[in-house]
């Protein structure tokens, strides 16, 4: 048994950890579904965001270029500059999974931080295991993901004035706690600080948008030279 | 923060997702020598953090293009001492969110 990729037993402890990371990251869908509402987005609009882009970072970034001002066009930038890692994932995983036809327009869908996280984490347990752990685990949060858009917007809808529930603050909020496990050295916590302070430098100067997108170029800088 | 029109909104649902779609597979049909260049690498780890930060700033205290300090700040100070204290993100974001408000109803 096992031979064949498709009747082999699902490993369990691939199996629990894609559950796990499914419904924590499913939950702040609730934050996206209330941030889109509060940025001015329909209902529709919001859970679409979910179920096409399906990208927190670049789903929280174009409601939050366009519900700051921001023109369509900063708002995709934006966001897309933010989903290029996710072609980099299908990179890494498409030796693992090798995947064609509608299988590979599933799975590329569904290639976010957390399908590829699993899958790499699964790598001592084997390739059987590590394309489980994809599968289980991205189509987990996008069932998840999505559910929780729902009921994020449908919260934020019956709320009325974003400002009276903190959503104004909560929008920054969730940006912040997606940077901060990023910052884990100087070159990093340095750049977030540059990109905060060039952002507000440049807002009352330039459209809304730009302040934003031009801190990208912040860090090719900071990238550009290998530094301890 | 209502700012943009709603066929400003159509157009970046609509872009937004096909650009993220096009892009994941783009990454699965490749070949992995194209992308792989280590300071590429670098660099993409690093965008995130840039826009994620100025993303942070500029909702925080900007509104249209002015700069303002108001009740978004008092939520964000919450944030960061709840994430100093290494709390879980619902609690990161329904701290911040809950001392934004505070201040907005008694010193608004």
């Amino acid at each position: 048994m096992g031979q064949n990729v498709r009747v082999s037993r699902v490993n369990r402890t691939t199996a629990a950890a894609s559950f796990s990371v499914s419904f924590t990251v499913g939950l702040y869908g609730i934050a996206f579904g209330a941030a889109g509402i509060a940025a001015g987005f329909s209902l529709l609009q919001t859970c679409l965001l979910s179920l096409l882009t399906f990208s927190g970072a670049s789903q929280f970034a174009v409601v939050g270029v366009l519900g700051a001002g921001g023109s369509a066009i900063s708002g995709i930038t934006t966001a897309s500059l933010l989903g290029i890692r996710n072609a980099l994932y299908g990179l890494r995983m498409a030796p693992i999974m090798k995947l064609h036809g509608w299988k590979r327009v599933v799975g590329a869908q569904v290639t976010i931080d957390e399908s590829t996280g699993v899958a790499l984490g699964q790598s001592e347990l084997g390739e059987p295991a590590m394309r489980q752990g994809f599968w289980l685990t991205g189509i987990g949060v996008y069932l998840f993901w999505n559910l929780f858009t729902v009921l994020g917007a449908l919260g934020a809808q019956a709320m009325g004035d974003p400002a009276a529930w903190g959503l104004d603050a909560a929008v920054p909020a969730a940006f912040l706690g997606l940077v901060w496990p990023r910052l884990t050295n100087n070159r990093e916590r340095t750049l977030a600080v540059a990109a905060m302070a060039l952002s507000l430098a440049l807002t009352p100067f330039v459209a809304a948008g730009i302040p934003i997108i031009s801190t990208a170029l912040l860090a090719v800088a900071f990238g550009w030279k290998v530094r301890p | 923060m209502e700012g943009a029109t709603m066929s400003q909104m159509w157009i970046a649902v609509i872009g937004t997702s096909a650009i993220a779609f096009g892009l994941k597979y783009f990454g699965h049909s490749v070949p992995e020598k194209y992308l792989s260049h280590p300071r590429a690498l670098r660099i993409n780890t690093l965008i995130p953090i840039a826009l994620l930060s100025a993303l942070v700033a500029v909702q925080t205290v900007t509104e249209k293009s002015k700069l303002v300090i108001d009740q978004r700040l008092a939520g964000m100070a919450v944030a960061v001492i709840a994430l100093l204290l290494k709390a879980p993100f619902p609690v990161v974001v329904i701290g911040s969110a809950a001392a934004s408000a505070l201040t907005f109803r008694y010193l608004g």
